[in-house]
């Protein structure tokens, strides 16, 4: 066996087999083991089983599958294939999608603000460590209701309408922007902030100096996608909780009327509405970022 | 001072300015469109609060409801991990044509990216007022409903993460003269499988409160169990409901994050 031999260190081999890690068989491996890899493994196993588990037990109330889903297709064909307004106009369709694109906006324009102000409060580079890990456990509940619980709530308190309907929606917004930008913030060069402490910049310059400049588009970007989630969950509301706009009129027509060509027609103008915004979005994030 | 100098400044405030401006006009605009009262909307924080505080705290009643409630969070728990298991099963097979750094066939790439769009775009609550007509108040309604909505998800961004993290590993297999199958296994999946996990449990996590609305709508799972309570007034079961489902969801996000922890 040949070895290398330098003064002052151990031989080193020079047969490559001594390097290299060989199956049971004597086959080379090609991959080695690592403890992520397992544990996506296990993970993806653990997931799959839940799954199997999932169907075995649902309660599925004997229903036949095979005429379901063949009801389903010639549904889908009359939705899409045959869009026709029966009982509102297309005015009306389109004030009501201006009224669900508004409490949209207005929960996301009171959520940025909300979040604005949370996120300098826990930002790890700025704010103190407890008060920040009060607010992120604070948020993180919040966070883990789901929106149309939180509009019923409203609902009770302050009356089936417009009210309900934003605050509920800014509840979630708020939570999710906190979380965003603050990230966003924790993101900032801590060099920044440092040079301008050490010129004995107070805390509102430091901000609007340093942190806000440099996480501006990411924060931009996080607003306009939570626009975007807003927008369907405000359609959602308004479809679960009455809460008014287009959402209304999409159950309306499907739960009220049963009416698939009228529910097509409301589908339609909300998916090119869906697709523009998202649209407007990418153009607008392209310009900031 | 040169113009240069100050012109940092300058653009800094007029960003700034304008996007105080855009956020008031929105505001303003939205406000008058939808009869938004702001004095009602500051006022009805505090009600609700003081009206949560009073009732909306679980009493002896409701904790005698909360095996109930259990097997029906376990049943919509289940629902979002096998709804989100496979549309992303279908979704990761999906990506697959949609990409471009496999070179499948250009056409079929850019129908699979249109189709992804679409199911992406047509909201839940459409699937699942459609599905309501053929599947009724059933389990699978909402289960499809999650799916469709789900699928265009996952495509998109499983379309994304192959693009980004496997464009080298691809290359250098085909340099090789590898062939589909075994770039697909050989190098796809290892280098995208932590992203695609990680997409995986952020979706569960989601479609647990979508499947919540879902369940308002179509009467299945913890969603019609929180509406009932709601409607009969019961809101200390009601309450039980919220924190049952805040449970779930802060501790599947705990989860999700010590694995991505680990697998990232």
């Amino acid at each position: 066996m040949s070895e290398l031999v330098v003064a002052g260190h151990p031989p080193v081999s020079l047969d490559p087999h001594a390097y290299m890690r060989k199956t049971r068989s004597g086959k080379i491996k090609t991959a080695a083991s690592s403890k992520g890899g397992s544990a996506v493994k296990l993970t993806l196993f653990v997931l799959l089983g839940l799954t199997v588990y999932g169907f075995l037990t649902f309660d599925y109330k004997n229903i036949d599958l095979a005429k379901a889903i063949a009801d389903t297709f010639s549904n889908i064909r009359v939705l899409f294939g045959q869009p026709r307004l029966t009982y509102s106009s297309f005015a009306g369709a389109m004030g009501a999608l201006l009224t669900t694109f508004s409490l949209g906006a207005l929960a996301t324009v009171f959520g940025a603000v909300i979040a604005l102000l949370g996120s300098l409060l826990c930002a790890k580079n700025l704010a103190h460590p407890v008060a920040a890990n009060i607010i992120k456990s604070f948020v993180a509940f919040i966070r883990a209701v789901p929106t149309i619980l939180w509009v019923l709530i409203f609902t009770v308190a302050a009356g089936l309408g417009s009210v309900a309907a934003v605050v509920g929606l800014t509840f979630h917004s708020a939570a999710f922007l906190i979380k965003a930008y603050a990230e966003s913030i924790e993101e900032v060069d801590e060099g920044a902030i440092e040079a301008l402490r050490a010129c004995g910049a107070g805390f509102w310059p430091i901000v609007f100096q340093a942190v806000l400049p440099s996480s501006l588009s990411y924060m931009t970007a996080w607003t306009f996608l939570r626009f975007e989630i807003n927008f369907t969950n405000a359609l959602a509301v308004g479809a679960a909780a009455g809460a008014g706009g287009i959402g209304f009129d999409l159950w309306m027509a499907g739960s009220f009327y049963f009416d698939l060509r009228e529910l097509g027609y409301i589908t339609y103008i909300v998916v090119a509405a869906v697709i523009l915004l998202e649209i407007i979005a990418t153009k607008i994030k392209a310009r900031v970022g | 001072m040169s113009d240069n100098q100050t012109s940092v400044f300058v653009k800094r405030k007029r960003s700034f300015t304008l996007v105080f401006l855009g956020a008031c006009g929105l505001f303003l605009v939205s406000a008058a469109v939808t009869g938004y009262d702001v004095i009602a909307g500051f006022e009805s924080v505090p009600k609700a609060a003081g009206w949560m505080a009073k009732n909306f705290i679980p009493n002896a009643q409701a904790w005698s409801r909360l095996p109930n409630i259990l097997a029906k969070l376990t049943e919509t728990a289940l629902v979002s991990v096998a709804v989100t298991v496979c549309a992303a099963g279908c979704a990761f097979f999906f990506s697959l044509l949609g990409t471009k750094t496999t070179k499948v066939n250009p056409w079929i790439g850019r129908t699979v990216r249109i189709i992804a769009a679409f199911f992406r775009n047509v909201p839940d609550i459409v699937w699942a007022i459609l599905l309501l007509f053929s599947f009724g108040q059933n389990i699978l309604t909402g289960f499809f409903a999650l799916f469709f909505a789900t699928f265009g998800m996952l495509t998109r961004t499983f379309i994304e993460t192959i693009d980004e993290v496997s464009a080298s590993c691809i290359e250098a297999l085909r340099a090789t003269g590898a062939t589909f199958l075994p770039t697909v296994f050989q190098g796809i999946l290892p280098s995208s499988l932590p992203e695609i996990v990680s997409w995986v449990l952020y979706m569960i996590e989601t479609n647990i409160r979508s499947a919540t609305l879902i369940g308002v709508l179509t009467a299945t799972g913890i969603g019609a169990m929180f509406d009932l309570y709601y409607k009969r007034m019961d809101y200390s079961s009601a309450s039980l409901v919220v924190i049952s489902i805040v449970v779930l969801v802060v501790a599947i996000e705990m989860i999700s994050n010590q694995i991505r922890k680990v697998i990232m």
